[in-house]
C-alpha cells in the first residue's frame, strides 16, 4: 500500500486540478450563454436568406450562372472551423475526422479557421491555403465577409471547383453535430416543397433582373452561411468544453473520494501498527 | 380603418432583428433608384444599396441607415435583409466623417493599387451615416 504521504500529495494535486477544471467550466458556461444568444439572434437572418435564395433558384431553374455550376475535375476546398484552444473533449478531433473521412489530401485544399484543426490536418498531409485562426477568438460578420470574398474569388478564377464547409452545428447545450455542407456551387434541395408553399401568391418580380439579383445575393448567401457556421461553432466549442470540464470535475471528485478512503485506511493502519509496536515493546520490558 | 393600410415590416441584420412592427409606408434606396412601398405592392425582390430607409409608422417616421442587402416585398409583408443596419443614435458621426475623408483621399490618389470600387462604397457609407446621424 502506498504511503500516507504519497496519497496525500496525490490528493492535493487532484484537488488543484479540479479547481482549474471547475473554473474553466464556469468560464465556458458564461461564454456559452453569450454565444447562444448570438446564435439565436442571427438565426432569423440565415433562415430568411436561405429561404429567399431557395425560392429564387427554384423559380429560375435554368439560369446559367458560374456560381451554380460545378467545375469538373478541379480541386476541392474545405473551410474547416475548429477552435484555437484544446480541452474541449472530442470537439476538434470530430471535425478533423469528418474532413479526413470525406476528402483525400491529394485533391483537397483547406481554408482553416482554428489552430487545432490546422495542426491536426496539416499533419495528415492536407494543404492549407489560408489560415484565419484569429477570427475564432471573436467571430464578426466582417470576418465572414472577408473569408467569403476570398473563397468566391478563388472559385470564379477557377482555382477550385467545389467548396465545402465543415463545422460543428449547435443543436442544444449538450448536443453538437459535426456537419459538412456544400457551399459552392449552390445546390438547393427540396425544390418542390418551396414551390407548393408559395404557389398561391402572385409570381415574384425581380428588380434588377433575376440573374443580377442572384449575382448580388449569392455572395451574401455564402457570407451568411460562413458567419452562421462561425457563430454555431463558437457556441458548440464552449458547450463541448463545458461538458468536458464538467465530467473532468466529477471524475476528480470521484478520485478524491477514493483517495480519501485509501488515506484514512492507511492512517488507521499506521495507528494500529504503532499501537501493536508499543504493546509489544511494553511486553518485552516486563 | 387605419389598419387596412398597414403592412408587416421586418428588418433583419446578421446579428439581430433590427426592426419588427407595422408600417404604412416604407422608403428605400435600391440599385435601381429610390422606391416607396405601400401595402398591396406586387411581389418583388430588390437589391439595396447604401441609403436611408424611412419607415412610416402609425405614430411617426423612423429613419435608419441600411448598407447593402435585399428586400422582399409581398402583399402585406415586407422583409429587409440588411448586412448593416443602424439607427441614428447608434452612429458615431465623427467616425463617419473621418471615414469620409479617408475614402476621399484614397479616391484622389488614383493609385492603381487602390481598390476604387471599395473606396467608393466606403465613401457612400460614410455619407449616409453622416446624413442619418445628423437627423
Amino acid at each position: 500500500m502506498a504511503s500516507m504521504r504519497d496519497i496525500k500529495r496525490r490528493k492535493g494535486s487532484i484537488q488543484s486540478t479540479q479547481q482549474i477544471t471547475k473554473a474553466m467550466k464556469l468560464v465556458s458556461t458564461v461564454k456559452l450563454q453569450k454565444a447562444k444568444i448570438n446564435a439565436e439572434n442571427s438565426k432569423s437572418y440565415f433562415d430568411y436568406m436561405y429561404d429567399t435564395v431557395t425560392s429564387i433558384l427554384a423559380k429560375s431553374g435554368n439560369i446559367n450562372h458560374p456560381y451554380l455550376q460545378a467545375q469538373e475535375g478541379k480541386k476541392k476546398a474545405v473551410i474547416v472551423i475548429t477552435s484555437n484552444r484544446g480541452l474541449a473533449g472530442g470537439y476538434n478531433s470530430n471535425i478533423c475526422k469528418l474532413v479526413a473521412a470525406n476528402f483525400s489530401d491529394k485533391d483537397t485544399q483547406l481554408y482553416i479557421i482554428g489552430r487545432k484543426g490546422k495542426e491536426a490536418l496539416s499533419r495528415k498531409g492536407f494543404e492549407v491555403l489560408e489560415d484565419y485562426s484569429e477570427v475564432m477568438n471573436q467571430p464578426l460578420y466582417s470576418d465572414a465577409m472577408k473569408i467569403g470574398e476570398r473563397v468566391l474569388q478563388d472559385f470564379t478564377e477557377g482555382k477550385i471547383g467545389e467548396i465545402y464547409i465543415a463545422y460543428t452545428a449547435f443543436k442544444n447545450t449538450v448536443s453538437h453535430i459535426p456537419t459538412l455542407m456544400k457551399l459552392m456551387p449552390v445546390e438547393i434541395e427540396d425544390k418542390e416543397d418551396k414551390d407548393n408553399s408559395k404557389s398561391s401568391e402572385a409570381p415574384m418580380n425581380y428588380e434588377p433582373e433575376e440573374e443580377e439579383v442572384l449575382e448580388m445575393i449569392i455572395p451574401k448567401y455564402v457570407t451568411s452561411i460562413i458567419y452562421g457556421a462561425l457563430i454555431a461553432a463558437e457556441a458548440s466549442e464552449n458547450g463541448a468544453r463545458m461538458q468536458a470540464m464538467d465530467s473532468a470535475t466529477s471524475n476528480a471528485e470521484e478520485m478524491i473520494q477514493d483517495l480519501s478512503l485509501k488515506y484514512n485506511r492507511a492512517r488507521q493502519g499506521s495507528i494500529t501498527q504503532e499501537l501493536t509496536e508499543i504493546i509489544a515493546g511494553a511486553q518485552a520490558i516486563e | 380603418m387605419a389598419d387596412e393600410k398597414m403592412f408587416k415590416l421586418r428588418i433583419i441584420a446578421p446579428d439581430r432583428v433590427f426592426y419588427e412592427g407595422d408600417a404604412s409606408f416604407l422608403e428605400l434606396v435600391t440599385s435601381e433608384g429610390e422606391v416607396g412601398i405601400y401595402k398591396n405592392h406586387i411581389p418583388m425582390t430588390m437589391v439595396l444599396v447604401p441609403g436611408i430607409a424611412r419607415i412610416t409608422e402609425a405614430d411617426g417616421v423612423k429613419v435608419a441607415a441600411l448598407h447593402s442587402g435585399f428586400v422582399e416585398v409581398l402583399q402585406d409583408q415586407i422583409t429587409v435583409l440588411a448586412e448593416i443596419a443602424e439607427w441614428p443614435d447608434e452612429i458615431d458621426v465623427n467616425r463617419a466623417k473621418e471615414a469620409k475623408i479617408r475614402a476621399e483621399r484614397r479616391l484622389e490618389m488614383q493609385d492603381p493599387n487602390v481598390n476604387t470600387r471599395r473606396a467608393e462604397i466606403a465613401l457612400k457609407k460614410s455619407l449616409i451615416r453622416i446624413e442619418v446621424g445628423d437627423i
